[in-house]
């Protein structure tokens, strides 16, 4: 048993060393993929939260059927149909048809997120601003959203975290990151343990150095706290 | 007969079925210091706030400077400008500098120049009192100086009305002074004012009008010596020996 246990970590070891540039270019693949599918994400999330809260039923309605339709379907289908589905009418790599497909499944959850945030804002703000004769969207924009989006960031970070992890699913249409890289090792190797585990290190490391990030932008932002 | 500065017709407020503010005929002219004075409930907060439409009247005529507003028609917004207005608790921007709560609305609404405004904004601090906190956050002030900036920032707009919403209610006993005294000024410069407060001595010493709202209605108004020494109707005498 504790002789298994030493060769399988010398084992573990040695392919974790080994295969370091193999999984740095696959690290940069998965940074990539969350990185764009989250930029786009934010925007699709901001855009679904304004609808939700426009208080105009049919953009409410749109809205919540995309977060209904989202939150009811399973991701991988999602990207399966974004990359079946986009590749016929468009050709479009399988690294954007997932970016797009991510993209498409987080703007939901962040669109909740967003839209909890800024009805969290009193409506003394919103008053505040209007009494000084600012438009709907100018306070919208250099009032609410601003606060809004600071008492959005940890539950943002989160779902910054979860959509890293989920880029995994990227190895289903072959896109060669984290994931894929480790299962096509241990295939090689028949080795799945070793590399599934070697894979686990970096996602590990990938969502501290996120969550880092996060936190320093949560310092950075928490200036006046509330009133 | 000075300016009306505001004119208000048979107004009319519904929430649901609670009929809030009943046919009232309200008016100010040009520097006049109007208090309203009530009982929590009686309508005087709804009734300001129609004034700058933060409540929109069901039906009834507001006349501001002499031109009949309507909002689905006019531009609130540009109306909004003339009407500055102080709020119970203050609604400061809390992601703002105490300067940057001053400069906000007359850079982005007016496009000011930063400069010009930051200039302007200073004046109005140093008006108030707080020139030294300009850099800092609402949050590291007391609610007495939270309450000056926000009329610093009222100000800043160069309004030509200004109108306080229990500008003294959520503050400790110790820092109501302070926001009457800058007040009290603002009054003596010749501003327009229209002020819902429970704070007698202020009405005594610095309405030129007190109106006494109960249940929806005004049921009397007159000189301050009037209506605090001989008050005619009996609601206004019950309401006065509750509080005096």
């Amino acid at each position: 048993m504790y002789l298994q246990f030493i060769s399988f970590w010398g084992g573990f070891w040695e392919a974790l060393v080994n295969s370091r540039e193999l999984f740095f270019e696959a690290s940069q693949l998965t940074l990539a993929l969350t990185a764009v599918s989250i930029f786009i994400a934010i925007f699709v999330g901001l855009f679904f939260a304004l609808l939700k809260i426009s208080n105009i039923r049919p953009l409410e309605w749109i809205a919540n059927a995309y977060i209904y339709i989202v939150r009811g379907t399973p991701l991988i289908v999602q990207i399966f149909v974004f990359y079946y589905g986009l590749t016929n009418v468009w050709m479009i790599s399988g690294f954007w048809s997932v970016s797009l497909g991510l993209a498409f499944h987080n703007g939901a959850y962040i669109a909740e997120i967003f839209r909890g945030s800024i009805q969290s804002i009193g409506k003394g703000q919103t008053e505040a601003g209007r009494s000084l004769g600012m438009s709907q969207a100018l306070t919208m924009r250099r009032i609410i959203l601003p606060q809004a989006f600071r008492r959005a960031l940890p539950p943002l970070g989160n779902q910054f975290i979860i959509g890293l992890k989920d880029s995994s699913l990227a190895a289903f249409i072959g896109v060669s990151e984290i994931f894929a890289v480790a299962t096509t090792q241990g295939a090689n190797t028949f080795d799945y343990m070793t590399w599934l585990l070697v894979s686990a290190v970096y996602y590990l490391i990938l969502v501290f150095l996120l969550t880092l990030v996060v936190s320093l932008i949560e310092k950075k932002m928490a200036v006046s706290g509330d009133e | 007969m000075a300016k009306q500065m505001i004119e208000v017709n048979k107004l009319n407020k519904y929430f649901g079925d609670n009929h809030v503010l009943k046919d009232i005929d309200f008016h100010v002219a040009e520097s006049e210091v109007v208090v309203l004075i009530g009982a929590s409930g009686s309508g005087k907060s709804t009734m300001l706030r129609c004034l700058n439409f933060l409540e929109m009247k069901n039906s009834g005529e507001i006349f501001i400077k002499g031109n009949e507003v309507n909002p689905k028609k006019d531009n609130v917004n540009e109306v909004r400008q003339k009407v500055g207005m102080v709020f119970q608790h203050f609604n400061l921007f809390p992601h703002k500098t105490v300067l940057g709560n001053v400069m906000e609305a007359p850079t982005q609404v007016k496009g000011l120049s930063k400069s010009q405004a930051k200039k302007e904004g200073k004046e109005l601090l140093e008006k108030v009192g707080l020139a030294e906190k300009a850099n800092d956050y609402p949050s590291r002030l007391s609610g007495g100086q939270k309450q000056r900036v926000a009329i610093a920032r009222a100000l800043a707009m160069k309004p030509e009305i200004m109108l306080f919403d229990e500008p003294t209610s959520a503050l400790d006993p110790e820092l109501v002074g302070e926001v009457l005294q800058t007040m009290k000024d603002l009054a003596k410069e010749g501003m327009t004012m229209v002020v819902v407060t429970h704070e007698m001595g202020f009405a005594r010493e610095v309405a030129d009008r007190v109106v006494y709202m109960h249940e929806g209605k005004i049921v009397e108004t007159g000189a301050p010596k009037d209506i605090f020494e001989n008050p005619k109707e009996e609601r206004t005498q019950a309401f006065l020996s509750s509080i005096l």
